[in-house]
């Protein structure tokens, strides 16, 4: 293949047809379709937000009925929960980066990877299909008997667009556990492994082991709607607490299924944009597996007063305590690998600081949730609202633009323009919180959440919250504009624009359809900030391709 | 308390100072963590900036001892804050037993509630300043749950199952009561106000039976239900009884058929009569007819409330 050639194909540009983006087994251009799917997703659950952020500014009704609003709630929960932040970081950036990361021309099972977002796409366009034929008004919880008996709504059809997507995030985690045992370049060992690998390699295996649960247990609420067989309904002699185990047992570990993955993005940039190895390796990388584990015994904690025994609860609060501190320690290490550093403050950076800050936030008002006397009176509040977004949003949403900013050269092979970046990263970072900060308050003088009028006195607070999120989504907006623009009319990405580590900036941008234009061997740690290797781009090595 | 703008609620309950210093130990623990590291990044961030492309700062493994202190400080902290939840938490749920006990039925979208002396109530309840007061919670659908903020207290109201909770008001006034759990179109108008009497004036407030309404107090009600559905038909403790004998029931030790033993709480009692096949008692015919839907919850209470007092 001569020089040039290899220079102006990429994935992108292979093939233009549809057809070959709808039977693509490439990793990467899947990784697109996902990254297209899931915000369209993220779209739909941000409108609903708004329309009952807007609602709520008043404390009585205002312009939607409570059915209206129930309805809206549930809509952004399933959404954002089930078809935006579960698949985001790994579906999209994980599908694309894990196998360069690796080394590797593709992951394990390329078919299996396509079906899934086939799969997925249709357990969308399901629970899509329960929005528009009526909407579901349970809560993205779905909790028993209301779900199974008394709800009046599109239940069956939400619940098997999440059991059917289930099977996606299943077909993802495997390939990603397979992928990474059997696909490592040569000399790329376990603890040469990129964190971000790691972190995948651990969500993974919460997927595997707790989607199959979830996905069973949405299938008796519609199991039981639909034949009466009593499983959850005590009217049938059912038992509805069981029904909160279940869910829970699957629901808690899928919050690491969505922080983990954002903690991997975030190593990935810090390390990046201070040029260093990242403090303390092994036990961050070990931190994240602790948590996938541990996070499988804590699910008690939302049933403190769910009549569950005290005893059970203690287990599960002490339980909960003990998660928080792999948690702790990768902060505290994130934060030292600052120090001594070169410290560059570009789009992605900002982003990955302003996580640790939410985070570090949304996992401390964690540890009033652990502490029961606390959460007995906080639970189902606005404190547990703000508690979540700070996590969810705070953390792996902040982690998913960053990262997307991040590689946003190396998938789109353009540069998206740095100072625009930086103001929205600052407006999203202030919109979050003046959306999110107040619901603490809010919640602690005992606002319940899923509340569509209120009492006059929490008004002050919400309307604060509504004007937050006015912050917030001119944010994303201002975000999707400049990225459109950088999509048509960018500048043109080198291979390593960030001067970064790691194997995915050795490829020129977009890789090629194989991902590397050698098959690459792996000489040092993740993070070798002080190889002069690691700095080499192709924009200053004009005509120079291999390392 | 800044009257203005209040970020701590009422306190109205002895549990609800107690509460509240655990808040403000959590806060503090937070507040010093947060500003420890958002310090520390700002600091670093100024301090080590890139001034240089080419700058190739020194590689840093990790510290050992570092990682023990940021491990072990964080341990303790912890375990001081479940330490002192979990006491708390069961002192919030422990009621006295010389707590007043009053009924309470969730029901979409209304709080039903029953006092001792007979007197009933929808979405306010009455309750005496200074006096622990118990309260047995189930629903009649779906899952509710009694939030009262300025007790700092809430309990979830489950189908075909009691549970309890207990306060003490230690002030005066009228608070809100919230359904706390989402339980369909109405949630956010499932609440009322728990209004805290002196204890003289609960009293006479309680003793102002409607004779209208002819309200019985649960005790009288749940043995005049025992009679009219038809119990002591088979329950009557003479001999040849169809059934056991009921009296001495309650917390007692119950064989049953399959050689299991089990407590007869409420909850057994209560399924004892909706579901009465689900448990036999050893030496019994599985003939009694089930009441499911013949008796509302209140009714199940009232019969339980009964069976309770004898002995
Ligand atoms: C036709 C006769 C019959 C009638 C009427 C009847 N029962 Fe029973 N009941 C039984 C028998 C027989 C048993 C024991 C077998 C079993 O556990 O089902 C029993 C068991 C019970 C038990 C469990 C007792 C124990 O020792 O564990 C309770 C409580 C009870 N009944 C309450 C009631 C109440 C309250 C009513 C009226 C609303 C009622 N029963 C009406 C026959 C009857
Ligand atoms: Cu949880
Ligand atoms: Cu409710």
């Amino acid at each position: 293949m001569s020089e040039n050639a290899a220079k102006t194909e990429n994935y992108l540009n292979v093939k233009h047809t549809v057809a070959s983006w709808l039977f693509t087994v490439d990793h990467k251009r899947i990784g697109v379709m996902y990254l297209a799917t899931i915000l369209l997703f993220f779209f739909l659950g941000g409108v609903a937000a708004v329309l009952f952020r807007i609602e709520l500014m008043t404390p009585t009704e205002m312009f939607m009925a409570s059915e209206t609003y129930n309805r809206l709630f549930t809509m952004h929960g399933i959404t954002m929960i089930f078809f935006f932040l579960i698949p985001s970081i790994p579906a999209v950036l994980g599908n694309f980066l894990l196998p360069i990361m690796l080394g590797a021309r593709d992951l394990a099972f390329p078919r299996l990877n396509l079906a899934s977002w086939y799969v997925f796409t249709f357990g969308g366009l399901l629970g899509l299909g329960a929005i528009i034929f009526g909407g579901v008004d349970t809560g993205w919880t779905f909790y028993t008997p209301y779900s199974s008996t008394y709800a009046n709504s599109n239940v069956i059809l939400a619940a098997l667009g999440i059991f059917v997507s289930g099977f996606a995030s299943i077909m993802t985690g495997l390939n990603f556990i397979v992928t990474i045992h059997k696909m490592r370049a040569p000399g790329l060992t376990w603890f040469r492994l990129p964190l971000f690998v790691w972190a995948h390699y651990a969500t993974s295996i919460i997927i595997v082991l707790g989607t199959p649960v979830i996905a069973i247990t949405i299938l008796l609420v519609a199991v039981e709607r639909i034949f009466s067989v009593g499983i959850f309904d005590p009217a049938l002699g059912g038992d509805p607490v069981l029904f909160q185990h279940l869910f829970w047992f699957y629901s808690h570990p899928a919050v690491y299924i969505m922080i983990l993955p954002g903690m991997g993005v975030v190593s990935e940039i810090i390390a990046c944009f201070s040029r260093k190895r990242i403090f303390g390796y092994h036990i961050v990388a070990m931190s994240s597996l602790a948590i996938a584990i541990l996070g499988f015994f804590v699910w008690g904690h939302h049933m403190f007063v769910s009549s569950q025994s005290m005893y059970a609860g203690m287990i599960f609060s002490i339980l909960s305590f003990l998660v928080a501190i792999p948690s702790a320690i990768k902060v505290f290490n994130w934060v030292a690998t600052l120090y001594g550093g070169s410290i560059k403050l570009d789009t992605p950076m900002l982003y990955a600081l302003g996580f640790i800050g939410l985070f570090t936030i949304g996992g401390l008002t964690g540890l009033f949730l652990a502490t029961m006397a606390v959460n007995v009176h906080v639970h189902d509040t606005y404190f547990i609202v703000a508690h979540f977004h700070y996590v969810m949003v705070g953390g792996m949403v902040m982690a998913f633009f960053g990262g997307l900013h991040f590689w946003w050269p190396k998938i789109t092979g353009k540069l998206f323009p740095e100072m625009l970046g930086r103001i929205t990263a600052i407006i999203i970072f202030i919109g979050f919180n003046l959306t999110f900060f107040p619901q603490f308050i809010v919640g602690y003088l005992g606002m319940p959440r899923r509340y569509h009028v209120y009492p006059e006195e929490f008004q002050l607070l919400h309307v604060m919250s509504t004007g937050g999120a006015a912050v917030l989504a001119l944010g994303y907006m201002l975000m999707g504009v400049y990225l459109l623009y950088s999509l048509i009319l960018g500048p043109k990405a080198s291979s390593n624009p960030w001067k970064a580590a790691g194997l995915e900036w050795t490829t020129p941008s977009p890789p090629p359809t194989e991902n590397f234009l050698e098959p690459p061997v792996v000489k040092h740690e993740a993070y070798a900030y002080t190889e002069e290797d690691t700095y080499r781009d192709d924009a200053e090595t004009k005509g120079d391709t291999h390392g | 308390m800044n009257e203005r703008f209040p970020v701590i609620p009422d306190q109205a309950s002895a549990l609800a100072r107690d509460v509240d210093m655990l808040y403000l130990f959590l806060i503090g623990v937070s507040a010093f963590f947060l500003i420890l590291i958002g310090a520390l990044i700002i600091w670093f961030v100024f301090r080590f900036r890139r001034t240089s492309d080419t700058d190739r700062p020194a590689e840093i493994h990790g510290h050992t001892k570092l990682e023990i202190v940021w491990t072990v400080i964080p341990l303790v902290l912890v375990l001081i804050m479940f330490v002192w939840g979990a006491v708390l938490f069961f002192k919030q749920f422990r009621p006295p037993a010389d707590a007043m006990e009053i009924l309470v039925t969730g029901k979409q979208w209304m709080w039903k509630m029953q006092h001792p002396s007979g007197r009933w109530e929808i979405n306010e309840l009455h309750v005496p300043v200074g006096r622990p007061v118990k309260l047995t919670l189930t629903s009649e659908d779906v899952i509710h749950s009694f939030y009262v903020p300025a007790f700092r207290t809430k309990m979830d109201a489950v189908p075909g199952r009691y549970t309890t909770v207990w306060f003490e008001p230690t002030r005066t006034g009228s608070y809100h009561l919230f359904c706390a759990e989402y339980c369909g179109a109405e949630h956010s108008l499932m609440k009322g106000w728990i209004h805290v009497l002196p204890a003289e004036e609960y009293d006479d407030w309680a003793a102002r039976i409607d004779p209208d309404l002819a309200e019985l107090t649960p005790l009288e009600a749940g043995e005049r239900l025992f009679t009219e559905m038809g119990c002591m038909a088979c329950h009557n403790p003479a001999s040849g009884a169809l059934g056991p004998n009921v009296v001495g029931l309650y917390m007692s030790e119950v064989r049953l058929d399959d050689g299991r033993t089990v407590i007869a709480d409420e909850d057994y009692i209560r399924q004892s009569i909706v579901e009465p096949m689900a448990k036999i008692v050893e030496g019994y015919q599985p003939i009694m007819p089930t009441y499911r839907g013949q008796l509302d919850e209140s009714q199940l209470m009232q019969i339980i409330t009964y069976i309770k007092s004898l002995e």
